[in-house]
């Protein structure tokens, strides 16, 4: 204690803050508290979405809402049409867009040679991710439904939701192979391997972890679309099971939006249920695949 | 005694990137199980010529390569399957490139991309190399664990194993000892001076000693041009025919 006593009182001049020490050590706690609450508002939104869901729509959650069919012309009954049909839609559109989109990326960086129609598919990408999806809509109505005539079906639907997060799953794949270093690819090319045995022995398995990121973010996006749906697939009421992807189904989604918009006198608890079944739903997912991602992560290293 | 045969022979050999001159006009020959020194400043172009011998340069679209470069006999630029002639020649980066599979794959990789599928010879090879790299003591008991995660004497010492497990017949060291202690550097040099009765050696450093402690010619690059080649011996006790190549190895620049 003595010893940092006279350290105190003997402070040498070169320690002691000058007028530009103090001002920079206001700055930076301007900054940090700036930036903090920049981040306090981000997180505002998110908190009181699943407040307010959890406290008015918790209560209509039972096994009786989540597995039964709607009734009373959609004012009452559950929801278990719907539940099965999102997953139908999440399933089909990534069995269509994950192989697609990340062979698309492996083709696009690590075999494209930069040139203009590699910089334009590139841009064609970024643009295909900033279309609205009501055109995507349309866009699904008209090559889908009605040229590929798989009429309003789950097929149609979910290629439509595949076209459109497609660039998601690309831009995730293509960044993820970016980041596995040069200096390995090198080491295999000198050592006589192919292009395709480098990608399939060091880039894909330490790109694996970036390329799931992208699909978890499809999955969210699949889930929670209603416009591509609308017109392709989704039902406004259809109070079966699908037993195929050529079959029709109601989703979460679209039923969502049909019981708050279009359908009166359906109990508010009803609606706030399913839209916290919606999020469970969505978040349960993620929450696998970055369970995986992360048993993944913590096994490649260097 | 050096062998005389010619491994490697290079005939007026300029290399530029994107038109930006790297190397230019250099010939020399390169005898079968000797250690050919390359010696010179950063800049100098060495890394670019290392670079051509294995057809890298395929894969680096803005460089262009004039010349001609005869590897046993074959003019290089003629080989269709460059993976077959990759596959004879070894090379070792500045930067050890552990790469992120286990110690054992590092070193089976190549043989397995090969073809070789058999257990009993996958575990020959790792050994054979892994010893002959100095590090199999280091890791036998792991050999599971990640290549990646070793030090970085260790990983360039796993580097060269794997360069070595395709039983190359020429083996190209890029300033190898960069990120090396001097310890694993002297065990690798020695590791390098018993491989010279079975390959040979291309050796670029930026140490002038390391040349003179292992190589058995040296020539020296300046700015893209080959300035002069000569035995080593003879070149440290001042038998040089140009003033800046006595200047560079006494130090007074570079």
């Amino acid at each position: 204690m003595n010893h940092s006593d006279a350290g105190q009182a003997m402070e040498p001049l070169m320690f002691s803050a000058t007028n530009l020490n103090a001002h920079n050590r206001r700055l930076q706690w301007l900054f940090r508290v700036l930036f903090g609450l920049m981040t306090l508002i981000l997180v505002i939104p998110v908190g009181v979405i699943l407040t307010v869901l959890v406290v008015r729509g918790g209560p209509a959650i039972s096994m009786e809402f989540l597995f039964s069919h709607p009734s009373d012309g959609m004012t009452a009954g559950g929801i278990f049409p719907a539940l099965i049909g999102t997953m139908w839609l999440v399933a089909v559109a990534l069995i269509a867009s994950v192989p697609v989109g990340v062979a698309a990326a492996v083709y696009l960086s690590e075999y494209a040679p930069d040139n203009w129609l590699t910089r334009g598919i590139n841009l064609a990408i970024i643009n295909l991710a900033g279309v609205p999806s009501i055109v995507h809509a349309l866009f699904g109505l008209g090559a889908f439904v009605i040229f590929a005539g798989f009429g309003t079906s789950i097929l149609a639907a979910s290629l439509t939701l595949a076209v459109m997060t497609l660039p998601v799953v690309i831009v995730a794949t293509r960044e993820s192979l970016q980041a596995v270093p040069l200096a390995f690819r090198e080491a295999c090319w000198n050592m006589g391997a192919t292009r395709w045995q480098t990608i399939r022995t060091v880039v894909l398995p330490n790109a694996i972890s970036g390329i799931l990121t992208g699909v978890i973010l499809e999955v969210s996006r699949t889930a929670g679309e209603t416009a591509p749906i609308m017109f392709t697939g989704a039902a406004f009421f259809f109070p079966f099971l699908p037993l195929s992807v050529f079959d029709q189904t109601m989703a979460m989604s679209m039923h969502l939006f049909v019981i708050s918009t279009a359908v009166p006198g359906v109990p508010d608890e009803l609606k706030y249920g399913t839209a916290l079944t919606l999020i469970t739903l969505v978040l349960f997912m993620n929450a696998i695949s970055i369970t995986f991602r992360s048993y993944l992560r913590g096994k490649k290293k260097w | 005694m050096v062998g005389e045969d010619v491994k490697l022979s290079v005939r007026d050999l300029s290399i530029s990137y994107d038109g930006q001159p790297a190397l230019s006009g250099v010939s020399l020959d390169v005898h079968e199980h000797e250690i050919f020194g390359i010696i010179g400043p950063a800049g100098s172009g060495k890394t670019s010529f290392l670079r051509t011998l294995n057809r890298m340069e395929m894969l680096q679209n803005n460089m262009t390569v004039e010349g001609s470069i005869v590897f046993d006999g074959h003019d290089i630029s003629k080989i269709k399957n460059v993976f077959a002639l990759r596959r004879r020649i070894g090379v070792v980066f500045p930067l050890p490139v552990g790469l992120p599979l286990s110690i054992y794959d590092n070193v089976a990789l190549a043989p397995r991309l090969s073809g070789i599928k058999k257990k009993a010879a996958l575990d020959e090879i790792v050994e054979r190399c892994l010893r002959r790299a100095a590090l199999w003591d280091e890791v036998k008991d792991r050999l599971t664990a990640l290549g990646s995660m070793l030090s970085g004497g260790q990983q360039q010492r796993l580097t060269i194993a794997r360069a070595l497990s395709q039983d190359p017949e020429l083996l190209l060291l890029d300033e190898f000892s960069i990120a090396v202690d001097p310890v694993t550097t002297m065990r690798i040099e020695d590791v390098l001076k018993e491989l010279k009765e079975e390959v040979t050696i291309i050796l670029v450093t930026n140490l002038v000693q390391q040349a003179r402690r292992l190589a058995d010619r040296t020539a020296f690059f300046l700015s893209g041009e080959l300035i002069e080649i000569g035995d080593t011996e003879a070149l440290f006790n001042g038998e040089v025919k140009d003033q800046r190549t006595s200047d560079y190895l006494e130090g007074r620049f570079g």
